[in-house]
């Protein structure tokens, strides 16, 4: 089937098995390779990305699902320049990645997460990154950025 | 993992759905959040031969004031059921129990109806409406009726919907105070081993999720508490007749006992709701 998905501001057109998960189609037919596979188990949230600014979880989502829609990964963050994202930036400032294999998921999530809550409590932070999964961190840091992130007044809604 | 071959069909409206659907009922799926179905297919313990998405059918997805009662769209994501403020304002219980299912991804995708109709009974949302005493609306090829909570649900994975029915609105009465949720988990994001959904304005009812092979009242409970008992002791008829099940988060014997302890947290705190 013909799916038309914009990705991080580009828009393609593919034919796509029907069964064809959404985090396949970003790392196999968009060759964005940023977003993880984890558990594949909606568990640990290494592919989270946005769905028209929300955050979801492209394993258990089928490319279909997202056909007309606009997607942003990971690569979609820092500016063309190279410049990081605030949320980049803050998770760079302090060290909310050990490994990194988690940090694409963390940072779409943190995307959403500060969408919905713009100036969260750290409670808020630990809540609303529950499904995501750090094997390294302890998430300590992790939060420390969020809430820098926060209040950085760089975030751009 | 990748799910089993199947056609997949995006349907505009609900008669389009239904109209799929009762081509070949037996092995046509809705798929609405995909939240359940989904992690099912990809396991391969699903294989429909057809999907229908109906995730964008519109106008089923709001929150109502119907007067009465509360009308909820069955297309309704958990997380705008928690935002909701006419649910906030009515029944709080039920944005507050959106709020505890999963993580906020999962909110961001799974529906209302997609929770009831696949009749976990480790979920949240049935334990909240069979509390609310909540009547469901199905429509399908025969036309539409109202199922009451209380004959929906009927065993594991197993709802009172033919295969060629949609779910398409629920409604709950309004109980702005006197509710109240426990819900026990081991891990953040996970379901409950065992979880309470009290209310006590007008008949008190009182649900628990995963205290056996469906959603189901604490019918000892709630036969306590008309009778005029105290939380404490009303409590601890909770698992009166219930037989849960063992796996590897609790024994039966353990489910039963938090099933007491839980549901006494939950007379008390939906007694202190009421001001
Ligand atoms: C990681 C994870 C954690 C979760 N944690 C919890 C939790 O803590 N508590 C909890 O309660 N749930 C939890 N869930 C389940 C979640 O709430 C699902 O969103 C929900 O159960 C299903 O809704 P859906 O819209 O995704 O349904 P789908 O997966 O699309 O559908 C589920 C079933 O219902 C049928 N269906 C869907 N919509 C309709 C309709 N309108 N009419 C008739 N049939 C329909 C489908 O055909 C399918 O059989 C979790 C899920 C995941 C992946
Ligand atoms: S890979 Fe999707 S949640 Fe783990
Ligand atoms: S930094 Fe290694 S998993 Fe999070």
């Amino acid at each position: 089937m013909r799916v038309t998905v914009t990705v991080n501001g580009t828009t393609e057109t593919h034919d796509v098995e029907a069964r064809m998960l959404l985090v396949q189609y970003l790392r196999e037919v968009r060759g964005l390779t940023g977003t993880n596979i984890g558990c594949d188990t909606t568990s640990c949230g290494a592919c989270t990305v946005l769905l028209d600014g929300e955050s979801v979880k492209s394993c258990t989502l089928l490319a279909a699902q997202a056909d007309g829609e606009e997607i942003t990964t990971i690569e979609g963050m820092a500016a063309p320049d190279g410049t990081l994202h605030p949320i980049q930036e803050a998770f760079h400032q302090h060290h909310g990645l050990q490994c990194g294999f988690c940090t694409p998921g963390m940072v779409m999530a943190v995307a959403s997460l500060l969408k919905e809550h713009p100036d969260p409590s750290e409670a808020e932070v630990r809540e609303g990154l529950e499904g995501n999964l750090c094997r390294c961190t302890g998430y300590h840091n992790i939060v420390q950025a969020v809430l820098s992130a926060a209040h950085s007044g760089e975030l751009v809604p | 993992m990748i799910p089993a071959s199947f056609e997949y069909r995006r349907a505009g409206s609900v008669e389009e759905a239904l109209g799929w659907l009762s081509e070949d009922p037996d092995s046509t799926k809705l798929l609405a959040g995909g939240h359940s179905l989904l992690p099912l297919m990809k396991l391969r313990l699903a294989t429909p031969g057809v999907l229908v998405d109906v995730g964008r059918v519109p106008g089923l997805s709001y929150v109502r004031d119907a007067g009465d009662h509360v009308a909820i769209g069955a297309l309704t994501r958990h997380r705008d059921l928690e935002i909701s403020e006419v649910a906030r304002a009515s029944v709080p219980l039920l944005a507050h129990v959106a709020g505890q299912v999963g993580d906020p991804q999962v909110r961001h995708r799974g529906t209302i109806g997609g929770s009831l109709a696949h009749g976990d009974p480790a979920s949240d949302l049935p334990a909240a409406v069979l509390a609310l005493d909540a009547t469901l609306v199905a429509d399908g090829p025969r036309g539409r009726r109202e199922i009451a909570a209380d004959d929906f649900f009927r065993g594991f994975l197993e709802t009172a919907l033919e295969p060629d029915e949609m779910l398409t609105e629920i409604r709950v009465r309004k109980a702005p105070s006197g509710w109240a949720f426990q819900k026990f988990n081991r891990r953040a994001q996970d379901w409950a081993i065992v979880g309470v959904a009290a209310v006590l304005d007008g008949d008190p009812r009182v649900a628990l999720v995963n205290m056996g092979s469906t959603t189901l009242r604490a019918r000892g409970t709630e036969e306590a508490l008309a009778a005029g008992a105290d939380p404490t002791d009303a409590a601890a008829r909770a698992a009166d007749g219930l037989e849960p099940s063992s796996d590897l988060h609790a024994s039966a014997e353990y489910r039963r006992h938090l099933a007491t302890v839980l549901v006494r947290r939950a007379l008390v705190e939906a007694a202190a709701t009421r001001g």
